[in-house]
């Protein structure tokens, strides 16, 4: 039948829908150098912002002179915490960051006047000539500190403390399960592993500064062309300070050079905006890197003591965990990343006792909120370390016992949460022990310096250089948790233009460099049966997207587009029903056309739309979760789960402490691949995160202050540092997703951390209970 | 002061230019060529590179007047209007080595020195070329994908044929 050879040619799946691997929208303008990111940005007349920052971790502020600065020529205003028109406080989660310090400064660069002027050379010299004194006060920096304010004092005065957070703790959580962990719970256990383990505090380094641009509009709002990652929640935060509804402020997404959590607190957005009310002019802000390093939220370092017990044949018994995240002088992300740290404490094992206490403190050291695994990360090096002592201990394979404690779909996680989606971890685990292993280091045939520790530095031609393989596997939720409506807006249109139909589709998403963009045009295509799709700025007059983190964007914004583009078919089939009378309940929208199973092509959607468009918006809800019990941590908290193993190979020149990662292979289960090439691209750059945390990455202070805010000091792996990294992926989908996908993004920068690290330990047979491992720790020196 | 110069082939000038401000700046602030980024303005990272005088360089660690009646080339200056996109363009689009991008300009002009100088380039060689410009996205096993993929291209003459 001829009908019938048409039908099966135009089903067949688009090529740029999902499952294939288009090219960004974004791609030819940022290969052209036209992509405007946000410090690309400029106006006729505008002026440049510059804050001034304090050079102590904690002080008292005497007095703020700016007279003089003020009247430098080229200066167009100069504010304080005087100046500011609303809300003198801002903060993701709760409140308690001033715009522009006041009373005291709290940490090292903390925003204490901020100046406009028509050079960034000017601005400067302003900064300079603005009067601060201060009384310095002896910082706040160590558990033992923040512990007792009674001795040591208070980040905030008691009284200041808001949300939950009380007497320098930010925020606790506990969780309880099976009988806990007691002396008779103890007693069950064979063999116990007990260590202590430190993670350094982590930069997101993202390569494009902050920056932005604040235009004062007519009808006295702003607009700001901004890099952020969620432009609802950064709205939320500016308009009170303005003094504004939020409808006067309207936010535009502008290029962002990556995120990874950084952009998830404002930065320069307040300062921006009310420097461009006060002078009515446009104000860009662009951070140098330095200010960078002081103007974002950092990853929490963490100080963790867990102990395990398990039995002879290596079944884990029990599990206690004590995980202390230090938080910096305000709230930022912290509840929600103790809220994950005990969550997710235990990875991605059946534990039947458990007893876990995580808590992040207020200090006077550099705030710390989101970064990419968010709290998952540091427990990941926590537990994957204890495994790997507890299968020296066993004399066991540490894959193996890794294996034999897996969760799997159906197991329990100590919150209660039963994990009702597949859970392939012992499986991952294989995939990557299975991979062939990279040849051994020839030095005697084929010596090239570049492929050894120390590299083109010179300093080994092969000798001392011990290899070594280690493995370890990560637990990570996607989506916003513990009762949060983490909800994503999608408005999609559809209409003809010049004889073809096309789709829009317009969210507010913030893309990062992640590849959203690339996915909404492909889950268009995909639904709408549709060639050409556009991709509308992001900007706030669609509903809130939620944020680009959590791994969630592609399931939950992704989410959004797929139930709008299923309802603007819906309307152009009862377009079609109601002209044509059509009574067929087997439609689908192919090639360009509304197709019937049953009865072939109906009619092409040109024809059917003419000059109507259908325009519909829609949000997208995942399940609800709910709040963990304070006291027991129990609750179904958690949206999705998501999982990933590495193997790391890594030579180590023993003599001098280097260490070159030969290879890094990961396996993650994504659910469905809706882009796979994006999918690669997120592992391996996940992954490469965890490597530096592993081997190079800290942030370093004394006293609060810190000592290393620059490319210079704060090293980041080079192409040189970043060996091969085969992926392998899987796709068994979660019956609770769209399209089954499960969010990719997070879940390879936990474990590659741990899986590197036990290769050194491999190497050296060091215990190596820090992060980064530094060249001393690995020599003694 | 002023400078005047050549970019992307044709005469620029500048005016009122501050003795202090880099190369970086005067391309983005003051001539509209905002494509070389600044990453991080101390010649850590790369993402400012340009050709100046037909090498890679740091623009940010040139001052502005240093360039007085020289050739500056930009990413922007890669493609031409004739052929499109540069094949060290194209495969890096193909490749999926772009992500966020801001480090992809700095890249670009580094890739295409490397290329210019050593057609096929082994895998060490693409490292240790690279080694200058950061990338905080990719893991750069898809930059590596990229540079492989252009030096395939410009060896076989065919610049567009995708291989993914
Ligand atoms: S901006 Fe020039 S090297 Fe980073
Ligand atoms: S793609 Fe974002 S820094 Fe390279």
């Amino acid at each position: 039948m001829r009908g019938e050879k048409n039908l099966q040619d135009i089903t067949t799946a688009h090529p740029d829908g999902i499952g294939g691997s288009p090219l960004r929208p974004d791609g030819t303008l940022k290969v052209r150098g036209e992509f405007a990111y946000s410090s690309d940005l400029w106006h006729e007349d505008m002026l440049w912002g510059m804050a001034l920052r304090s050079p102590h971790a904690h002080a008292r502020i005497l007095s703020i002179d700016t007279t003089e600065a003020l009247t430098q020529p080229g200066v167009y205003a100069v504010m304080t915490h005087e100046d500011i028109p609303g809300s003198k406080y801002y903060g993701l989660e709760i409140q308690d960051q001033p715009a522009l310090a006041f009373g005291k400064v709290r940490y090292h660069g903390e925003a204490v006047a901020i100046v406009a002027a028509d050079h960034p050379e000017t601005a400067r010299r302003a900064l300079a000539k603005i009067k601060v004194e201060y009384e310095v006060l002896p910082p706040i920096t160590t558990e033992e500190h923040c512990q007792n304010p009674e001795t040591y004092g208070y980040v905030h005065e008691p009284h200041e403390y808001k949300g939950h957070a009380s007497g320098n703790v930010v925020h606790s959580q506990k969780v309880v399960s099976g009988l806990g962990v007691n002396d008779d719970v103890r007693a069950m256990a064979d063999v116990v592993v007990v260590g202590e383990y430190e993670v350094g505090m982590q930069d997101q380094a993202f390569l494009g500064p902050e920056s932005g641009l604040a235009v004062p509009a007519e009808d006295g709002g702003i607009d700001l062309y901004i890099a952020t990652q969620w432009l609802h929640v950064d709205r939320q935060q500016v308009a009170p300070v303005l003094g504004l509804p939020e409808n006067k402020v309207r936010l535009t997404l502008a290029g962002v050079g990556g995120a990874f959590g950084g952009r998830e607190d404002l930065s320069m957005q307040i300062h921006a905006c009310l420097l461009a009310q006060r002078t009515g002019k446009p104000v860009k802000i662009v951070y140098s890197r330095e200010e960078s390093f002081f103007g974002h939220v950092h990853r929490h370092p963490a100080k963790m003591r867990y102990e395990h017990g398990a039995t002879r044949d290596g079944k884990l018994v029990y599990m206690e965990a004590r995980i202390v995240l230090d938080g910096g002088a305000y709230a930022s992300a912290s509840p929600a990343v103790v809220g994950n740290a005990s969550s997710l404490s235990v990875g991605p094992y059946e534990v039947p006792n458990v007893n876990v206490l995580a808590i992040a403190y207020y200090s006077n050291n550099p705030s710390c909120g989101a970064m990419r695994g968010f709290g998952a990360v540091q427990a990941c090096f926590g537990y994957e370390t204890q495994l790997d002592r507890l299968a020296a201990e066993l004399g066991m394979d540490p894959v193996e016992l890794r294996q034999l404690n897996a969760v799997s779909q159906g197991s329990h996680l100590p919150t209660g949460q039963v994990i009702d989606a597949p859970a392939p971890v012992a499986e991952l685990l294989q995939k990557v022990k299975d991979l062939p292993l990279p040849p051994p280091l020839d030095t005697e045939h084929h010596l090239d310096i570049r492929e050894l520790p120390g590299a083109l530095s010179n300093t080994s031609h092969g000798e001392g250089i011990v290899r070594g393989v280690g493995y370890a596997v990560g637990l990570k939720n996607v989506g916003f948790s513990e009762g949060f409506d983490d909800y994503s807006t999608a408005r999609v249109r559809l209409e003809v233009i010049g004889g073809e139909p096309v789709a829009m589709v317009h969210t507010a998403m913030a893309e990062v460099g992640q590849g959203g963009v690339t996915v909404h045009g492909q889950i268009a295509r995909t639904e709408l049966g549709v060639e050409r799709v556009t991709i509308h700025p992001a900007n706030t007059e669609v509903g809130s997207a939620g944020s680009t983190s959590a791994s969630r964007q592609t399931y939950m914004t992704g989410g959004a587009v797929k139930l709008a583009a299923e309802a603007v078919r819906n309307e152009l089939f009862n377009l079609g029903r109601s002209r044509y009378g059509w009574t067929y309940n087997d439609l689908s929208l192919v090639g360009g056309k509304v197709v019937s199973a049953s009865a072939g092509v109906l009619i092409p959607i040109v024809d059917l739309l003419g000059d109507q468009a259908i325009d519909l918006t829609r949000e997208h809800h995942h399940r609800p979760t709910v709040p963990f019990d304070k006291e027991t941590g129990q609750g179904f908290g958690h949206v999705q789960y998501t999982f990933c193993a590495h193997r790391a190979v890594v030579d180590v020149d023993v003599e001098l402490g280097l260490v070159k990662v030969v290879e890094l292979a990961a396996a993650q289960d994504v659910g469905k691949a809706l882009n796979p090439l994006s999918v690669i691209g997120q592992i391996q750059g996940g992954s490469t995160q965890g490597l530096g945390l592993a081997v190079m990455e800290e942030i370093i202070t004394k006293d609060g202050k810190v000592r290393n805010p620059s490319f210079t000091d704060y090293l980041i792996p080079t192409i040189l540092d970043t060996p091969p990294q085969p992926v392998e992926i899987m796709e068994l989908a979660d019956p609770n997703a769209p399209y089954g996908l499960r969010g990719v993004g997070e879940a390879p920068t936990l474990s590659s951390t741990p899986a590197i690290v036990s290769a050194i330990r491999a190497a050296t047979g060091l215990a190596l209970n820090r992060v980064p491992v530094r060249p001393e720790h690995i020599t003694g020196t | 002061m002023r400078v005047t110069f050549n970019a992307n082939g044709r005469p620029v000038e500048a005016d009122d230019v501050w003795e202090g401000e880099s190369l970086l700046f005067m391309l983005r602030e003051r001539l509209g060529l905002p494509g070389s980024k600044n990453a991080c303005e101390q010649g850590e990272c790369g993402s400012c590179t340009v050709y100046l005088d037909g090498a890679p360089v740091c623009s940010c660690l040139v001052a502005a007047g240093q360039v007085q009646d020289r050739e500056v080339r930009t990413v922007e200056g890669l493609a031409d209007d004739e052929n499109g996109l540069d094949p060290v363009q194209q495969a890096f689009i193909d490749a999926g080595a772009v992500q966020c991008g801001f480090c992809t300009p700095g890249l670009l002009v580094q890739t295409h020195d490397l290329l210019e100088r050593e057609p096929q380039p082994s895998d060490n060689d693409i490292r240790e070329a690279l080694s200058g410009n950061l990338c905080r996205c990719t893991g750069y096993e898809k930059i590596m994908d990229a540079v492989r993929l252009a030096s395939a291209r410009k060896c076989s003459g065919n610049s567009s044929e995708v291989s993914r």
